[in-house]
């Protein structure tokens, strides 16, 4: 058994992008993990062995292949069950991304439950995925969408939750497990148990946080949990939607087509079962495959040992950063509340011109609103620059964008 | 240094520090606002016009040190042009203006913000003045043509 520094050490050579070059043949040094991570030979290397040697459409034909391709496809299913403590496989759904997730919950569920004068609560530090599929249901439904606020500190005024509750007008209460943009780990524990004594669903977006430490989702006790699989290694246009069975009966189809029916007639239909009425069509069988590579790198880690990891880069970061003269941290900076997320803006320089310098020096950085304008908006910002790290980043990595900030400093003359 | 930090020139610099045209026209002949729905950028820009000249014109709005100094150099450029010489003016009029011209595609959209909601005041104005419907589609099809 190697150490855990030695395995973090080791893990660069797993990521061929990782080798190459960018900008003047400067080495790359990616730090756009809140958007998408970077994908290691385990999982390439899966998707080229399903093309290669077991493609064929699931669920269906009795050939060889097909029974290769539907057992690599479902492999996955128990693999996120197995990842995530999710006692009941036939609760997930494979779907396109987080995204994709809640709109279909917003469609499925939301169509069928939400009426005139009711209340979806979500939060100000939310993606735009978790805003605007509200914003169309509660719309189209006379419903009312409310916010809890986000305090200096980056953490949620759960007060303002208890206020809407005790309305009694909220039907659901949909949050991000990790800000993309502060970081702030959300404290869930506290936000369900005091919905669930309202009698109220919960959703929560696991987009951040399922990549970076440890979830039980039974243990969590929510109702929908949403999360991606690009961001934890995995391919893109793969995600998964969980939804507890008691809630997942009463929702009508997403969308129609094959493999989620039972039997179609020229006028009316009946469903399949579980999970399977809510993957109509061909799924993306590949990148599913894909996907359960990627939980089994990460498995094989331990989400324990990422976070170590990751806590441990932070720290570093933010203390290098906070000596930056003129550099402005947002969040909390209690390492124990946030994750590997850090945005920030630097004197009165604009994230794109941040991003332009430190980007000819190879650093990949993100900069603008991140999908989360309402989050923006709280700030008083246009925009932020955000660094965000995974598994393969190292101390040095920080180094080398903390260089590239004093060009920017001297570059505007700060 | 990067070859990323050379566009920022001592021009850039100064513009985007202490932009030119910079603030709003109360008594306006026509304002338009746009923004780049991709980095929050947001420019408005306001006009004063006497007969076919512009008389005065002004920008306001958020954005980085491209879209700050080449708003700058835009307003300056257009300030006393008539109507129709405003119309003429293209995109490597501003990025020649500012040694911009190798700027890469993400960034550009930075650069032309304020280009835009400059067109579009324009033909927010000539439409709103126009005395032949004849013309509509014409400055329709010239409008569609620029981005």
């Amino acid at each position: 058994m190697q150490s855990t520094k030695s395995l973090f050490e080791n893990l660069k050579k797993d990521f061929p992008i990782l080798k190459r070059t960018v900008r003047d043949n400067k080495p790359l040094v990616y730090l756009d993990n809140a958007s998408t991570t970077q994908k290691p030979n385990q999982v390439i290397d899966a998707i080229t062995d399903y093309y290669q040697n077991h493609n064929a459409n699931i669920h269906r034909a009795v050939y060889a292949l097909a029974e290769e391709s539907t057992k690599a496809y479902e492999a996955t299913r128990d693999k996120i069950a197995e990842f995530l403590n999710i006692k009941d496989r036939q609760e997930i759904i494979f779907v396109r991304g987080t995204t994709e997730a809640i709109n279909l919950v917003a469609y499925s569920w939301g169509r069928q439950h939400i009426g005139k004068g009711d209340i979806i609560v979500t939060t100000e530090y939310e993606h735009h995925s978790n805003i605007v599929p509200w914003q169309l249901l509660t719309q189209e439904k006379q419903a009312r969408l409310e916010y809890i606020r986000v305090d200096d500190n980056g953490e949620l005024v759960l007060d303002d939750l208890r206020e809407y509750l005790a309305g009694g007008k909220v039907r659901l209460v949909a949050f991000s497990l990790m800000s993309n943009v502060l970081g702030t780990i959300t404290n869930a524990a506290q936000i369900i148990k005091e919905c669930k004594a309202a009698g109220v669903l919960t959703l929560v977006d696991g987009a951040q946080a399922v990549p970076h430490m440890s979830v039980d989702i039974d243990e969590l006790g929510c109702d929908f949990f949403a999360f991606s699989g690009h961001k934890m290694l995995g391919p893109t246009g793969v995600g998964v939607l969980w939804v507890k069975r008691s809630v997942l009966e009463t929702m009508s189809p997403f969308q129609g087509g094959g493999d989620m029916i039972r039997e179609v007639h020229k006028y009316e239909s009946t469903w399949n079962d579980l999970p399977y009425k809510f993957e109509a069509g061909t799924p993306n069988i590949a990148d599913v495959v894909g996907l359960g590579a990627a939980v089994d790198y990460l498995a094989k880690i331990g989400m324990d040992n990422v976070r170590e990891h990751e806590v441990e880069l932070t720290r570093y970061a933010i203390e290098k950063l906070s000596k930056v003269k003129g550099l402005h941290i947002y969040g909390t900076q209690d390492i124990s509340k946030r994750g590997g997320v850090i945005s920030f803006n630097f004197a009165d320089v604009h994230p794109h011109d941040v991003a332009q310098i430190v980007d000819g020096e190879g650093i990949a950085v993100r900069s603008g609103h991140h999908c989360a304008q309402v989050l923006m908006e709280r700030l008083d910002v246009a925009a932020t620059s955000r660094a965000s790290f995974y598994i393969y980043n190292t101390k040095e990595d920080i180094d080398v964008l903390i260089d590239a900030l004093n060009t920017v400093a001297k570059v505007f003359k700060l | 240094m990067s070859s990323n930090a050379d566009i920022y020139h001592e021009m850039i610099i100064d513009y985007s520090r202490n932009p030119i045209n910079y603030g709003e026209i109360k008594d306006h002949d026509v304002t338009f606002h746009d923004s780049n729905p991709l980095c929050g950028d947001s420019i408005d820009i306001d006009m004063k016009i006497d007969e076919d000249k512009i008389t005065d014109i002004k920008f306001h709005g958020k954005g980085c040190a491209i879209c700050m100094a080449c708003s700058s150099v835009l307003t300056e450029i257009t300030k006393g042009k008539s109507l129709d010489e405003a119309r003429a003016i293209e995109k490597k009029d501003i990025l020649s203006e500012l040694g911009l011209e190798h700027l890469q595609a993400v960034r550009i959209k930075c650069a032309l913000l304020s280009l835009k909601v400059l067109k579009s005041a324009l033909y927010t104005y000539i439409g709103n003045n126009l005395k032949d419907d004849k013309d509509v589609g014409k400055l329709k099809k010239e409008a569609a043509s620029l981005y």
